[in-house]
């Protein structure tokens, strides 16, 4: 499984309009990796998540997903690789109006035949597993930050997704909170042999989770790197990996 | 040779080489000034720029800018220039002020030629047509998916809506509309006091509510309560990243967060459209009765009289059209919203404006359909 390839990017630009921020970018995605896509702010990460998830078009190029061109394949072929992949937002990006509970049924609802009796079970399974049992009837807004992450990953899990992508999900969480996150997110990799891609920029995430990666360049608009990250960390193949991997601290 | 300038800076030439000498503090200092002095002092033949430094006391940023742009001057010229005799945290400040690693890839700010401009207008402005039109062909297919039970709209989303411009409306309406019977009662009375025909004030009332009056009130209430509710809930969840999360869903976000507004707007606004016609009358009332001592009985009969079913239904309609036009524009803005707080003001700014410029436009054009008709 470990060789089997799930995203493979061929030639992909991003950006927006005339405005490019990357730029003929090629690479793959093995089955099973939990992969990092890194780089300074301003580089593009958040950008190619979101040609990756279909949010918006590549310029050019093209992102085959489980053997699936994203970009000429048919709607109802895209949508069932959609349905396929969860997403945890910076944000948790919860519906504020729905019960943490009912956020996780929509899409059981909207895609599955099971009865809602199933359905609401289920809900509470995958709350159970992000270490929220017992939340279900909470309201978004009645819970704390790391919460919403944790809940945005119980629907992001909703589907058994074959690859979850993540926005940044360390971003506003303190240093444990955003362990304990790394840790759920090796856990479901491990059990589930979920495929991860995740943004970030957070070096502590990066070592601790990472198998491969990619670290894009804003200045050269390009992959300037590929790896694991720590093999990356031992052998850089150029100063601005390294300084990027070393918070900036140039040898003297 | 030597030039005294303002303050404790002083420019010397020696040759080839150009000293600026710092011989006391620098506090607030005029950099700019100083530098188009620079500029006019420094002659072609000059190769190298000094710091020198003379007694150097406080400095302030403006020393700082005067450092930064003696150097970005040098740089451009091709002129070396030597800061070593400065502090070394005026260096280092220097320094960090050019380490900066990225020069900007898009234009930012940058004014356009008219040509260009007026160019780049059409293009937004056509743009902008093609979207509304798609919008607008969504919403269409999505109340075909409706009425053949192929939505995915939420039934508690719906409630939700209908309540919020039902029930919750009805008390800002009823009191707006019974003000405007009375303003309208007033306004006529006074006319029509010196002809002796003050009775006709009901009849006044009546037409003007039912017709026009009680619609236009109830959608330019509407679009202010619930339009703008409508743009800035949706702005907010495409602030949170919630419209990002139901695509990639793949669930329409016009089946979700349109449909159950359109539908509760559809349903009240014609029922609060009748509630104000009703209400304005109540106004008139009070005025022609407690006001102007007209016979209780005498108001209602002439107001019934008036009352014209016509004119009813035409007003009935008006509130129609304006439900769809609210939901549509205040949908629209909070869908179209940026991803900022700021955002979020303008998207329910504009769904108000848009809403109530769509009105008028509405009436208009309803107005001369029923004149072709004889309605």
């Amino acid at each position: 499984m470990k060789n089997e390839i799930a995203i493979e990017a061929k030639n992909l630009s991003v950006g927006y309009g005339d405005y490019v921020l990357l730029h003929d970018a090629d690479y793959q995605v093995n089955k099973g990796d939990i992969f990092i896509i890194m780089g300074g702010s301003g580089c593009g990460k958040s950008s190619m998540l979101r040609v990756l998830t279909g949010l918006i078009e590549p310029l050019k190029g093209t992102v085959i997903i489980n053997g699936v061109d994203m970009v000429t394949a048919k709607r109802e072929e895209v949508q069932r690789i959609r349905e396929k992949s969860g997403i945890l937002y910076q944000s948790g990006a919860l519906f504020s109006s729905m019960t943490l509970a009912e956020n996780i049924m929509l899409p059981l609802q909207q895609y599955s035949d099971y009865s809602p009796q199933t359905i609401r079970e289920l809900a509470e399974l995958k709350l159970a597993l992000v270490g929220l049992k017992g939340f279900g009837d909470f309201y978004p807004s009645e819970i704390s930050g790391g919460m919403k992450k944790r809940a945005g990953l119980a629907r992001a899990l909703a589907l058994d997704p074959d690859i979850v992508y993540f926005d940044e999900p360390s971003a506003g969480l303190d240093p444990i909170s955003s362990h304990n996150l790394d840790d759920l997110i090796i856990e479901i990799n491990r059990s589930l042999g979920t495929t991860i891609v995740v943004v970030t920029h957070e070096l502590a995430s990066i070592f601790a989770i990472g198998t491969n990666s990619i670290f894009l360049d804003a200045n050269t608009k390009t992959i300037m790197a590929k790896g694991n990250p720590r093999e990356l960390l031992k052998n850089p193949p150029n100063k601005e990996v390294s300084e990027f991997l070393t918070r900036g601290e140039k040898k003297k | 040779m030597r030039k005294e300038t303002e303050n404790n800076l002083v420019l010397q030439t020696f040759d080839n080489e150009f000293n600026i000498v710092v011989a006391g503090p620098i506090l607030n200092y005029d950099s700019a000034a100083f530098l188009q002095n620079l500029q006019k002092e420094l002659s072609t033949n000059i190769t190298k720029i000094n710091f020198v430094a003379d007694g150097i006391g406080q400095w302030d940023s403006s020393f700082l800018a005067v450092m930064y742009g003696v150097v970005g001057l040098a740089q451009s010229r091709g002129i070396e220039c030597d800061i070593s005799a400065m502090p070394q945290n005026v260096r280092d400040l220097v320094g960090l002020a050019y380490a900066v690693d990225r020069k900007p890839t898009h234009g930012g700010g940058k004014k356009l030629p008219f040509l260009e401009k007026l160019g780049k207008n059409t293009l937004d402005i056509l743009q902008k047509t093609s979207d509304v039109m798609d919008f607008l062909g969504k919403i269409g297919s999505a109340v075909g998916r409706f009425f053949t039970f192929r939505s995915i709209m939420r039934r508690i989303d719906f409630c939700a809506a209908l309540e919020d411009c039902g029930p919750k409306s009805i008390g800002i309406v009823s009191l707006i509309s019974f003000l405007v019977g009375l303003i309208l009662a007033f306004v006529g009375a006074i006319q029509l006091q010196t002809f002796g025909a003050q009775i006709y004030v009901a009849s006044l009332v009546t037409i003007g509510m039912c017709r026009i009056m009680g619609a236009i009130m109830v959608g330019i209430i509407m679009a202010g309560r619930t339009g703008s509710s409508y743009a800035a809930t949706i702005g907010t969840m495409q602030v949170n990243e919630e419209l990002d999360a139901l695509q990639t869903m793949g669930l329409s976000k016009i089946d979700f967060l349109v449909l159950p507004r359109l539908l509760a707007l559809l349903i009240a606004m014609p029922i609060l459209t009748i509630l104000a016609d009703f209400m304005g009358m109540i106004g008139g009332a009070f005025v022609g009765v407690f006001m102007m001592d007209l016979p209780y009985q005498e108001y209602w009969k002439y107001a019934f009289n008036a009352f014209n079913l016509e004119n009813f239904l035409v007003g009935v309609f008006h509130g129609f059209c304006f439900g769809i036009i609210i939901a549509v524009c205040g949908c629209y803005s909070g869908l179209n919203c940026g991803r900022d707080a700021d955002s979020v003001g303008v998207a329910t700014t504009q769904s108000v404006v848009r809403a109530i410029v769509w009105m008028i436009v509405a009436t208009g054009i309803i107005t001369v359909i029923c004149m072709e008709l004889g309605i």
